[in-house]
């Protein structure tokens, strides 16, 4: 549908018929043509449909598999969400980097697969050391070799990046320059793309699976009630860049989002669950999910603006303070995440793809679903670490113990000296 | 062909082709700019009238038959090039199909022959636009000025698109770099031989730039980040221009705008990160500066967040290809340079010595290198560098060494370079004042049995640096060239004989400290592993973060420790 789109405006422009004829040859040899790969089951029960409607459907479908698929992955836990979101990981990177290959016919490059693939391990070794040693402390203090490992951590994951950049040194090879250049920046420019993402998001399910569903949940919300608002009420154009989108279903799949997002951390907000930051638990060796429920997610009385007063009827609300987090959150979901998705086709335009890749029958690759995820994960850690908590005290101490004694004296008079300048503690107080 | 009696292979004439095409290519480029002098290619004109001719009469092939192409075509046929393109094309595609056993991927040879016609059809469109006339030899018609250089073009991602990358041949060259050195020298050394010259010139400005860094040195820690900061500049400028160059981007909208604007968010972010730490008790003063720092991370982000909006907001259809290249760009430039040189100001703030040992080796290995390369270098090291030679790096490697060795013993001496630098609130300057650690104090060590032969001495008085010395020196010499292939290869890649024309002999900032960007990050990675722990006045200033109560349970924690560790006495009060 994109090289029709594009070849249509191009038509518009008064190009000459040898110059889209020459892109639709491009673009029509160019990807495979995408096969149609959903499931003879659904191809025998959607037989009799229309093929406009038959499309619609499958796509709805598959999004209920999807949504469901979720659920069912949210019930079986942190670890299995871990899992997941290392394959999605993967399976990105793999898309975007078949798609560089693809670009710059550059499949037979010596010795690169195996480095775009050593880099993604260096990489998130580097990550999961640097996150997971904080979370798993104390199993990590117990076992020897993975207490070796944590102490030299930075220097042994440079260590194996260097290795693999000596090894691209190494392979250069005559007249091959530019490309292997090329598919360097390639590879390093996914890597910063998809890997940090992931981890961010994995540093957002820690914080609580809370924050994991809720901001995910507000960009799918986001996408299909846009769509919807679009299909029904879509009438002026929103961007060049997609034709399909709208501004009525812009602004349609905002307020719907804030409102489904208002929704939905009330509802979540009640069971510890979810609001628990997630803790591993040494004796049992899983990951518990059992606390105090921290302020944010105890009900408060709210005084209603005068504005609602009237509309609503109400005085005061009882809301969680975590929803009024979650009106930033959805805020955010509906008015930059779209931005990611922008992005991400006009990334499909000037490579001339349709889609990145054929997984999901319907909707194409696994990026097509995550393109506008990756900004959202971001925002929220950053949202996390700037407005909700500060450092985490335990990792905080366990980095006071590395210190110098000398250092660690220092810091206590410090600290010391500020809380009783807060007067939090008397000036004769030895406890 | 053979039957003409070429007797050659169909790679070596499909080379011959591509340089002869890219060079048509460079040439009507520069041809078509308003006021450039005229360039030659060798058969440009019958390549142009090739190129026309074939895109007429190829019955062959299925492409388009436009109409145009026969009446313009000038009569006179070609005499170097007895094959039409087309035909070349068509059977090099087939014995392409046939030789390849893993065709897997769609994008091979095998649909780059209609392809070319299609390029080849789109210059002869352009062309046909140009002037309606019949085709001459188009070095006698002048050409109109185009508005924009890319409304000629008639589609910039087409053109990068359908090239074939696998050959590097099409980059257009850049012009000579023009004799930068200033006319004193040139007087100066008029008489002496164009080698010897060479020489001399490089020799005087290598011993000016030392002196450049020792005034800096004396100078301070302040002039010292801030020389950082315009090397990384100039850099970023340096590798930003060449991506300018290579492709043709100079007037995309908005981007040289966007590209310093990404610069100036991710430096604000580092800086932020880092400074904030050292500068903790100036930021305490100040209420505005409190707020900046307390929400630095989503004020940093924002800033990121509208860069990549307007990004997204300024992409401009059939250019779509281009600006993402330039992206990625700007991007991988920002990840190498930012990053590393505010490395190298942390280990700054290390101590001194962490920052002049670290960049001394380097310019040592690099210049004994070249010296014993000189003198005694026979045998090639690796393709990429011809001129590097097995004894110049091993040469280097012992006298880097030795250099860091030596080096090292001499500023241990002085509390100026050990000491980490702190920024004194009553003086409001720099101050490097402190008990130098035990790394710094000197001990004796007992020399092995083997150098004890050797030496004749039985202990000997060393700084505990000095091992960490050794370290780094290796470093230096065996990783850090890696730096400067990787950089050899890079200017290989893009046709660019040095990465700008900013110093006479030597090429731009960036030839000079390729080889550095590794070790800023090794030196950084190694202190943080095997010196010390983590930054003690980062630390405190997450612990002053911290909630109220959350401050006093931690409180409690450390002091507990405290006294178990017998570091405090239970009973001391305030």
């Amino acid at each position: 549908m994109c090289e029709q789109e594009s070849e249509s405006e191009n038509k518009l422009d008064g190009e000459t018929a040898s110059d889209s004829e020459s892109k639709s040859e491009f673009g029509g040899s160019a990807p495979v043509p995408t096969s149609d790969d959903t499931p003879e089951v659904l191809n025998r029960a959607l037989s009799n449909l229309s093929s406009r409607w038959k499309n619609w459907w499958v796509r709805g479908i598959l999004t209920l598999a999807m949504i469901a698929f979720f659920f069912i992955i949210i019930y079986l836990g942190p670890m299995v969400l871990m899992m997941i979101v290392m394959c999605v990981q993967i399976k990105c990177f793999h898309e975007i980097i078949t798609i560089g290959y693809n670009v710059y016919h550059s499949y037979d490059l010596p010795w690169f697969r195996t480095l775009s693939w050593y880099f993604l391990l260096c990489v998130n070794y580097f990550f999961y050391g640097e996150t997971v040693t904080d979370y798993f402390f104390t199993l990590v203090q117990r076992e020897e070799p993975l207490r070796i490992l944590s102490k030299y951590h930075r220097f042994i994951s440079f260590a194996l990046y260097l290795t693999g950049f000596c090894m691209f040194v190494l392979s250069l090879v005559k007249k091959h320059y530019r490309l292997q250049f090329y598919m360097f920046g390639w590879t390093h420019v996914t890597l910063l793309i998809v890997v940090t993402q992931s981890h961010l998001i994995i540093h957002n399910l820690f914080e609580g699976m809370i924050w994991f569903i809720v901001p995910i949940s507000c960009v799918i919300c986001n996408d299909i009630m846009a769509y919807m608002f679009g299909f029904f009420f879509g009438r002026t154009p929103l961007i060049k860049l997609s034709p399909k989108k709208t501004w009525e279903g812009f602004i349609g799949g905002f307020f719907a989002t804030v409102l489904f997002g208002l929704l939905l951390s009330y509802v979540m907000s009640g069971y510890r669950c979810f609001t628990c930051p997630v803790e591993y638990n040494n004796d049992t060796n899983s990951f518990a999910v059992d606390c105090d429920p921290s302020e944010l997610f105890q009900l408060q009385e709210y005084n209603i603006p005068l504005v609602l007063q009237s509309v609503l009827g109400w005085k005061t609300v009882r809301m969680y303070p975590f929803q009024i987090h979650s009106i930033a959150l959805s805020t955010f979901a509906s008015l930059i995440g779209p931005f990611g998705g922008f992005f991400a086709s006009g990334f499909k335009r000037a490579f001339k793809i349709k889609d990145f890749a054929n997984t999901i029958p319907g909707h194409g690759g696994i990026m097509d679903r995550f393109d506008c995820q990756y900004l959202m994960a971001t925002f929220v850690n950053v949202y996390i670490a700037s407005f909700i908590r500060g450092p985490n005290p335990s990792r905080l101490i366990q980095q006071f113990l590395t210190l110098r004694p000398d250092q660690q004296l220092h810091i206590f008079n410090t600290l010391k000296a500020h809380l009783v300048d807060k007067g939090m503690l008397a000036n004769s107080e030895d406890m | 062909m053979q039957v003409r009696g070429h007797n050659c292979d169909w790679t070596q004439v499909w080379c011959k082709m591509k340089s002869l095409r890219s060079e048509f290519y460079r040439a009507k480029d520069v041809n078509s700019c308003y006021g450039a002098s005229r360039t030659i290619a060798p058969f440009y004109d019958k390549l142009s009238i090739i190129l026309s001719k074939d895109a007429g009469d190829n019955p062959g092939m299925e492409t388009f038959s436009t109409g145009f192409g026969q009446e313009e075509v000038a009569a006179a046929p070609p005499e170097g090039e007895t094959m039409s393109m087309s035909q070349l094309y068509a059977d090099r595609s087939l014995m392409t199909m046939n030789g390849r056993k893993n065709c897997r991927s769609p994008y091979t040879y095998c649909h780059l022959a209609p392809l070319f016609h299609g390029v080849a059809q789109m210059i002869k469109q352009r062309r046909w636009r140009v002037r309606k006339k019949p085709i001459l030899p188009v070095h006698h018609l002048p050409l109109p000025r185009p508005k924009n250089m890319l409304d000629l073009e008639v589609d910039v991602d087409d053109r990068f698109g359908d090239l074939d990358l696998r050959n590097d041949s099409d980059i257009p060259e850049v012009p000579p770099s023009t004799d930068s050195t200033p006319e004193i020298l040139k007087r100066a050394l008029s008489g002496v031989s164009a080698r010897w010259k060479n020489w001399w010139i490089r020799g005087i400005l290598t011993l000016l730039m030392i002196l450049l860094f020792f005034l800096i040195i004396y100078l301070g820690s302040f002039m010292l980040m801030f020389l950082v900061l315009s090397i990384q500049v100039k850099c970023f400028h340096e590798i930003i221009t060449i991506g300018y160059r290579v492709y043709h981007s100079y007037d995309l909208p908005w981007f040289r705008t966007l590209s310093w604007y990404f610069l100036l968010c991710v430096n604000y972010f580092f800086y932020g990160e880092t400074v904030a730490d050292y500068f903790a008790t100036f930021v305490q003063r100040r209420e505005q500066l409190q707020f900046l720092i307390r929400y630095h991370r989503f004020i940093s982000f924002a800033l990121y967040l509208t860069g990549f909006c307007m990004f997204v907001l300024s992409l401009v259809k059939r250019q779509y290809r281009l600006q993402f290249y330039m992206f990625a760009w700007t991007h991988v430039t920002l990840l190498i340079t930012v990053t590393q040189s505010h490395l190298v100001i942390q280990n700054l703030f290390e101590g001194m010595i962490w920052f002049l040992v670290p960049i001394s080796s380097v310019i040592c290995n690099d210049i004994t290198a070249y010296i014993f390369g000189f003198f005694f270098g026979r045998t090639p090291l690796i393709k990429l560098s011809p001129k590097k030679t097995w004894e110049g790096f091993v040469g280097g490697f012992f006298s880097t060494v030795v250099f860091g060795f030596i080096f090292s013993y001499l500023l241990a001496q002085h509390e100026y370079f050990v000491c980490p630098v702190e920024y004194n609130s009553e003086t409001n300057r720099f101050v490097t004042e402190c008990e130098p650690s035990e790394l710094f104090q000197i001990q004796k060590y007992s020399v092995p049995p083997l150098l004890k032969t050797v030496l004749g001495w039985e202990t000997v008085n060393m700084y505990p640096f000095q091992m960490h010395s050794i370290a780094l020196s290796t470093f230096a010499s065996l990783i850090g060239p890696f730096g400067g292939f990787f950089a050899s290869g890079f200017k290989r890649a893009f046709k660019i004989k040095d990465f700008a024309d900013t110093i006479p002999g030597h090429g731009g900032i960036m030839d000079r400290f390729d080889c550095q960007y590794l070790m800023a990050t090794f030196v950084h990675v190694y202190i943080t592993s095997f010196i010390r722990g983590p930054n003690p006045s980062k630390l405190l200033k997450q612990l002053l973060v911290l909630q109220p109560e959350q401050q006093l349970s931690v409180y409690k924690t450390l002091k507990s420790h405290l006294v178990e560790k017998g570091i405090l006495q239970p009973s001391t009060k305030g």
